[in-house]
């Protein structure tokens, strides 16, 4: 059977837990930081060495972490492809634009858990030498930029992020940044151009791939809020147990922002592939079925990129939800149910 | 007209400006600020924020003009904006924006931002505000309400001073 399994959103809904750092330090919190940023360099048996950091970006390919922005891109071949060589200086930019409709997982994190996406945030930087980054937060969330900018004063006075951190020897600073209303802005060249100050017109790929042309023409990282939460979990549990969480092809869990007519809209978070849609509309500890005298006429499986399945196509309902499987292209695992009324017209 | 920035906001703008390497990115922070402070962007700020920031007025004003948040006028002092899109529409999105509309004594069918005579709401319809399962939702100024009734919208409205 069908069942949800909590991993990012683990705490974020239990009674009592706040989004403040002590409650976060109680439940366990930076200590996959911690465990980060003193992994020992290892030495090969060429005489040469790895560093943290490399066994750190090594761990995320072996996890199968893929991007929870839409696209489903591979975080640790992401991260392979950034230009380290430049000498230019490496941003990382934390997409929390949150804009397409049908999603709203996001926001849920934001608010309630922030600290977990700082955690996974100063490790992924840690990790890719970045020492200055920025959170783009929608600007139709100005609670959730006020939660966050609280959050990294927490985090600050607490030297988990700035000058020398835990006594490491490495600076990171991070910054809120908001958007104004404009959806495109979660594409992440438009975000990188917002970022810039400008008109959030999409840059076209090639040349400006963020990894090389990103951010002021430098390389530049941008992860989804949910993919950078994971990136904690896989320091915490090592990437080869991560990866035994869903499908050998795409790991981990997903949450699934189910909403229109159905009884129990809501979040729910699944281990990738372990659901059938048909389970997430039906099941009761799920979407309870579609509310009453409805019939099911459509599902949109993503955002507005993801193609509309009809209730006819009764073998798409069968089908996992894994990200990949259910199309090749962007899946943003949302689910808008559309249903009609028998008897009277919709509102 | 003169147009004066108080220090303790200008404190804050210069503070925000160090957040970014290439002074312009703090454009938008900018605007925002300002627009907090004094309910929209008048076109003496916009001078001062490119004077500020070391760009022409027009890299300003088309910023103003493309990010639909950033008002040009002054709105109501209560800004309401009602969810439309899919998820919303089907929990009832429409009704909630005709019952708060004809409460306010504004016409639902006008097309974009209305404001009442009296300069105390301004009512909208914006896309996907993220909070689809909880649909209708709609914001009041910074607050966030889902699975807004008509009489959850009387309740919201009523609280406003
Ligand atoms: C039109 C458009 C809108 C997008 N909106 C978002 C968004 O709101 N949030 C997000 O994380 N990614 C969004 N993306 C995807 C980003 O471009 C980018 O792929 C993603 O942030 C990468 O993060 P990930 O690899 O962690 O998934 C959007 C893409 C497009 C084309
Ligand atoms: S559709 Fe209204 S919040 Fe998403």
């Amino acid at each position: 059977m069908a069942q949800e399994y909590k991993l990012i959103l683990k705490h974020a809904d239990e009674p009592g837990y706040t989004p403040d750092i002590e409650c976060y330090l109680r439940h366990g919190g930076y200590d996959s930081l911690r465990k980060a940023l003193t992994v020992p360099v290892v030495e090969l048996s060429d005489g040469k060495k790895k560093s943290a950091q490399e066994q750190i970006r090594e761990d995320v390919m072996k996890s199968g972490l893929r991007g929870r922005g839409g696209a489903g891109f591979s975080c640790g071949l992401k991260w392979s492809f950034v230009d380290r060589r430049s000498g230019k200086p490496i941003y990382l930019i934390c997409n929390a634009d949150e804009s397409e409709p049908g999603t709203f997982k996001d926001r849920q994190i934001i608010h309630k858990d922030p600290h977990q996406l700082i955690e996974g945030m100063i490790i992924s930087c840690f990790a890719n030498d970045v020492k200055l980054a920025y959170i783009y937060i929608r600007g139709e969330m100005p609670k959730g930029a006020k939660i966050l900018n609280q959050a990294l004063k927490e985090a600050r006075a607490k030297n988990l992020l700035g000058k020398n951190i835990l006594g490491t020897g490495y600076d990171l600073e991070i910054h809120v940044h908001r958007g104004a209303g404009a959806y495109i802005c979660g594409e992440e060249t438009g975000l990188i151009e917002s970022l810039e100050g400008k008109r959030p017109y999409p840059r076209i790929k090639p040349p400006y791939f963020p990894a090389v042309l990103g951010l002021y023409m430098c390389p530049t990282i941008v992860n989804n809020v949910e993919t950078l939460c994971n990136v904690k979990h896989i320091v915490g549990m090592g990437g080869a147990e991560f990866a035994k969480l869903g499908t050998p092809n795409n790991t981990g869990t997903r949450i699934v922002s189910l909403s229109g007519q159905v009884k129990r809209p809501g979040y729910y978070e699944i281990e990738v592939g372990k659901a059938t849609l048909g389970q997430l509309i039906h099941d009761p500890e799920f979407g309870g079925g579609l509310l009453d005298g409805r019939k099911l006429k459509a599902v949109i499986p993503g955002g507005s990129s993801s193609k509309v399945l009809k209730a006819g196509e009764k073998f798409k309902l069968k089908r996992k939800v894994d990200g990949k499987d259910v199309e090749e292209r962007p899946i943003f695992l949302i689910f808008l149910m559309i249903s009609i009324r028998f008897s009277k017209r919709a509102p | 007209m003169s147009f004066s920035i108080p220090a303790g906001l200008e404190a804050e703008i210069d503070e925000l400006i160090t957040h970014y390497p290439v002074r312009r990115s703090a454009s938008l922070m900018l605007l925002h600020a300002i627009q907090e402070h004094f309910g929209w962007v008048s076109p003496e700020a916009v001078q001062w924020t490119a004077a500020k920031l070391g760009l022409e007025p027009i890299n300003v004003h088309e910023l103003l003009t493309f990010y639909p948040m950033f008002r040009q006028a002054a709105p109501g002092r209560h800004q309401i904006k009602v969810c439309r899109t899919l998820s919303c529409a089907l929990g009832g999105s429409h009704a909630l924006h005709r019952h708060v509309c004809e409460r306010l004594g504004l016409d639902a069918g006008a097309h974009g931002l209305q404001t009442t005579k009296d300069g105390k709401f301004s009512v909208e319809f914006v896309e996907c505000l993220a909070g689809c399962g909880s649909a209708p939702v709609m914001m009041c100024g910074d607050d966030f309400h889902e699975g807004v009734s008509g009489k959850k919208a009387d309740e919201i409205l009523g609280g406003c001073k």
